[in-house]
């Protein structure tokens, strides 16, 4: 267990904050990113020597880099650790990792404006420089002390896995560390040139995570235990925006193990010795729920309602030229398609949680914190304290996929306002059961598409006239402000409006209807419907123009790098050779988040449906620090993206969500993955994102490849809804 | 009242009602947490153990209808089968956010326990109840295969 959760363990404890006060120790901030810990109170113990906010070295020469940004299993620790390792040229075996305590001035994110928090792909883009820096910060304060203690020139010593060595003379990292740490940090020490480098863009760089997650070691929200914790499990309405009215409670206090019954604005929960006993509370309450504010339309409504709004005018999101014009020119081919994308639930393998503890001012918050700098404000209001009361200890994560996210931190206020209306000040544990998470909302909202393209008597495109009509995910939120312009909500229309392809004439619109469903970004955000409106469309004009899907793309791709990446994947897929009888290719290219990938699929279609063979990636996402994560970032967001393409869509049948389990909302199962193979593109750029680009050309590949075997473009997703089969 | 467990090949004796699910008894009131709750209807394996080297879901096994049945669970793992199940996982680097591994573990470790040369789709009828969300599953297959070479050795 990580020393954080043996809270009876008092010095334990106590030695934590001091390092986490030693850590906010702003006014020692020297230069942009690095402020040297006041060692004062740690030189006293055997306690981990701390370098900067982000390097710790233990006597035992255990090296701790401290993560700012989440780990929901996309390899972040790994790839800010390895950075770190490479500087100091640190033995790999002795990197352990740490998630930051809230502290945005150190761990904020540069690209959110300094708030602290993970997202858009963002990780490695904006903490590549600090991890190096970080990392040949301590390098250099261990080379000083080295040649005091070795008593040689700094020059003269070599360090290979944490030992400095000069001659017969060597010593390691963990004797250093409590006097390296004393020493003057560099202000501008020296980077390794990438030619040296012998971990960053390597093979053979294990994960961090590696041992404990397959030992079952690594310690999630889900598994916190703390003196006097009980267990929240919560009775939410049936509808959104709907609140508990009449309570009766009675059967649910006599169940064994329930503590308490408080009404929450959330719903009703019970708080309990164990998880089962809140379970079965819960069961037992009886709520009558007031709805009269609650959202009572269905998916059905609300599908009709926005394809009504389809045949109105938007707001202009981008205008370039006259698609009227165009349109009207003779000889054109026009394609037209409306597109209907549903509601998608994020569905991490873990659920929802969060523990809180309220002691006087102070609330303390453990969970996998994807966002703090969104979870402190808000749990300090449930609590009705200032957020510099807050603490939040983060967590590995379950999963994600945007979920953990939330600019009203859902669910960590929640777990607050449980602790807050329980009273007690012992630490309550919210546990939502996966029926819960699938109900709770902040889903990838249900867009409908309207597409009319047209490409001229050469087979060029001339004309695309585009109009997106969906909730906006960031309207409502403190994210409104900054990024909201015009009524346009970019998240929306991303990937439509910056198209990748050169059409001359171009508009897009936007309608941004409201509704009483909480939306939220989903892996890949925009890109999710953007990519696959556009990329079957290609599909549908190349076949207009009678041209090849890749020959057709290739003509009229602006960006080289997106050109390139496909003409990689067309290459290792054998794009235009031929297939066995009944397999079928497609192919989709898209950029987002600055990383660039295209990739092809292999199906086969069967009697009855098809099933997708293999799938061929390229990706270019700059320099690449771990090659195997960004394997296996694309090989995942390809079966994540498939998953849902085929078979998911959360439904609402006046108001109440219709799926609660993994019966009703089926995840990509062993049985259905492909086999996926990807091809990553040298790349000198700085690094872009990985987490979440592989997703948005999986659905719209196997789209073009059913549309290659059917002739029918699909329209609908997900697949499974329409009937596919030779 | 109070109900003797066979654990990890330890006598455990808890005070849990019979209908309670092992699932919690494990992770409330044994501490034992690798084993993972995910579902809680057996429909994503994050929470597979063994009893008597079979790979249940212990959301949907009723303490009180274990009996003297062995129970085993990711941290008391250490067959020669297990050994290099964790072997091939980590050479393969198969975990993502890791947090359905440990149920993927014990499915794997119980399939090759009984075939000691899997083929895909003894894979695919062996792991398809075992969800992971971040879509490992390629390299699930990939490790189970090298683990099965593994023991070949």
């Amino acid at each position: 267990m990580n020393a954080i959760f043996k809270a009876s363990d008092a010095a334990l404890s106590r030695r934590s904050l001091l390092r986490a006060m030693g850590g906010i120790g702003i006014g020692l901030v020297i230069g942009a990113d690095l402020a040297p810990l006041g060692s004062a109170a740690l030189a006293a113990t055997p306690e981990p020597a701390a370098f900067n906010p982000f390097v710790r070295i233990g006597p035992d020469g255990t090296v701790t880099v401290i993560i700012k940004h989440l780990d929901l299993g996309q390899g972040t620790a790994t790839g800010l650790a390895t950075l770190v390792a490479e500087e100091m040229d640190a033995d790999w075996a002795k990197i352990r990792t740490e998630f930051a305590p809230l502290n945005p001035q150190l761990y904020g994110n540069k690209i959110f404006g300094g708030a602290q928090g993970t997202g858009g792909s963002t990780a490695m883009a904006a903490s590549f420089d600090v991890y190096r820096r970080a990392g040949a910060t301590a390098r250099a304060m261990l080379l000083e002390a080295g040649a005091k203690a070795l008593n040689v020139p700094a020059d003269a010593i070599t360090i290979t896995s944490g030992t400095l060595i000069a001659g017969p003379k060597s010593v390691t990292f963990g004797e250093l560390a409590e006097a390296a740490a004393k020493e003057k940090v560099p202000q501008d020490p020296p980077l390794k040139q990438a030619a040296n480098y012998a971990l960053v863009g390597k093979d053979g760089t294990h994960r961090v995570d590696n041992v404990a997650k397959t030992s079952g070691t690594a310690t999630y929200t889900q598994d916190v235990k703390l003196p006097g914790m009980l267990v929240a499990v919560v009775a939410h309405p049936p509808r959104f925006g709907a609140k508990a009215g009449k309570v009766d409670d009675a059967a649910a206090r006599a169940v064994k193990g329930v503590e308490a019954v408080v009404v929450v604005p959330q719903g009703v929960a019970v708080l309990a010795r164990t998880t089962h006993a809140a379970m079965k509370g819960r069961d037992a309450l009886k709520v009558e729920w007031n709805e009269a504010g609650a959202e009572k339309r269905g998916t059905d409504a609300l599908r009709a309602e926005y394809r009504a709004l389809l045949g109105q005018k938007g707001n202009v999101a981008e205008s370039e030229g006259n698609v009227d014009a165009a349109f009207a020119h003779p000889g054109v081919k026009v394609v037209e398609a409306d597109f209907e994308f549903p509601y998608l639930a994020h569905a991490p393998m873990e659920p929802m949680n969060a523990v809180a503890q309220i002691t006087g001012d102070r609330v303390t918050v453990w969970t996998a914190s994807q966002f703090p700098s969104a979870d402190a404000p808000g749990a300090a209001a449930a609590a009705g304290t200032s957020p510099d009361k807050v603490t939040i200890n983060s967590l590995w994560a379950g999963g994600s996929f945007g979920r953990r996210a939330v600019a009203t931190a859902d669910f960590v206020v929640e777990a607050v306002s449980i602790a807050k209306a329980h009273g007690k000040g012992v630490p309550v544990k919210l546990v939502w059961t996966r029926e819960d998470d699938m109900k709770a909302g902040y889903y990838r909202p249900m867009y409908l598409h309207r597409v009319k393209a047209a490409v001229d008597a050469a087979g060029k495109p001339v004309a695309w006239q585009h109009h997106v009509v969906g909730q906006s995910i960031l309207s409502g939120t403190f994210f409104e402000k900054m990024m909201v312009v015009n009524n346009i909500d970019a998240t929306s229309v991303e990937g439509a409006t910056e198209m990748g392809y050169e059409v001359p004439n171009r508009h897009v619109e936007l309608t941004s209807p409201k509704t009483g469903v909480p939306v939220l970004w989903w892996r890949s955000v925009g890109h999710t419907h953007t990519a696959y409106a556009v990329e079957t469309m290609i599909d549908q004009l190349a076949k207009a123009a009678g041209k090849d899907p890749v020959a057709f793309r290739m003509d009229i791709i602006k960006d080289p790098r997106l050109k390139a990446v496909l003409a990689l994947v067309a290459e290792k897929a054998r794009w235009g050779t031929s297939l066995e009888p009944g397999r079928f290719r497609g192919v989709a290219a898209h950029k987002s988040f600055n990383t660039y990938v295209a990739e092809v699929a292999e199906i086969t279609l069967l009697d009855k449906g098809y099933r997708v063979d293999r799938v061929v990636a390229a990706v270019d996402c700059g320099f690449v620090v771990n090659p195997d994560v960004v394997r296996a970032q694309v090989e995942g967001g390809v079966g994540f993206g498939l998953g849902h393409a085929m078979q998911d869509a959360i439904t609402l049948t006046d108001g109440v969500v219709d799926q609660a389990n993994f019966d009703t909302y089926e995840p990509l199962r062993m049985s259905q993955m492909p086999k996926v193979e990807v091809h990553i593109m040298p790349s000198t750029q700085p690094p872009t994102g990985i987490g979440e680009p592989g997703v948005p050309p999986i659905a719209p590949a196997v789209a073009n490849a059913l549309f290659a075997a059917t002739g029918k473009p699909i329209l609908n997703l997900p697949f499974n809804r329409q009937t596919i089969g030779s | 009242m109070p109900i003797t467990l066979s654990i990890n090949g330890q006598p455990r004796a808890v005070e849990a009602d019979p209908d309670t699910p092992l699932l919690w008894v494990l992770r409330d009131e044994l501490d034992l947490t690798g084993t993972k709750f995910g579902c809680g209807q057996a429909l994503c394996g994050a929470c597979t153990v063994h009893v008597d080297g079979t790979a249940v879901r212990s959301c949907q096994t009723a303490v009180g209808d274990v009996g003297a049945g062995k129970i085993t669970t990711i941290e008391g793992i250490n067959s020669r089968e297990a050994q290099a199940v964790q072997a091939a996982w980590r050479a393969l680097d198969v975990v993502q956010c890791g947090y359905c591994q440990s149920g993927q573990i014990m499915s794997a470790v119980a399939l090759l326990t009984d075939n000691k040369k899997p083929s895909d789709s003894d894979i695919d009828a062996a792991m398809d109840g075992n969800v992971c969300r971040c879509a490992t599953y390629q390299r699930v297959r990939a490790a189970i295969h090298d683990a099965a070479r593994r023991l070949e050795a």
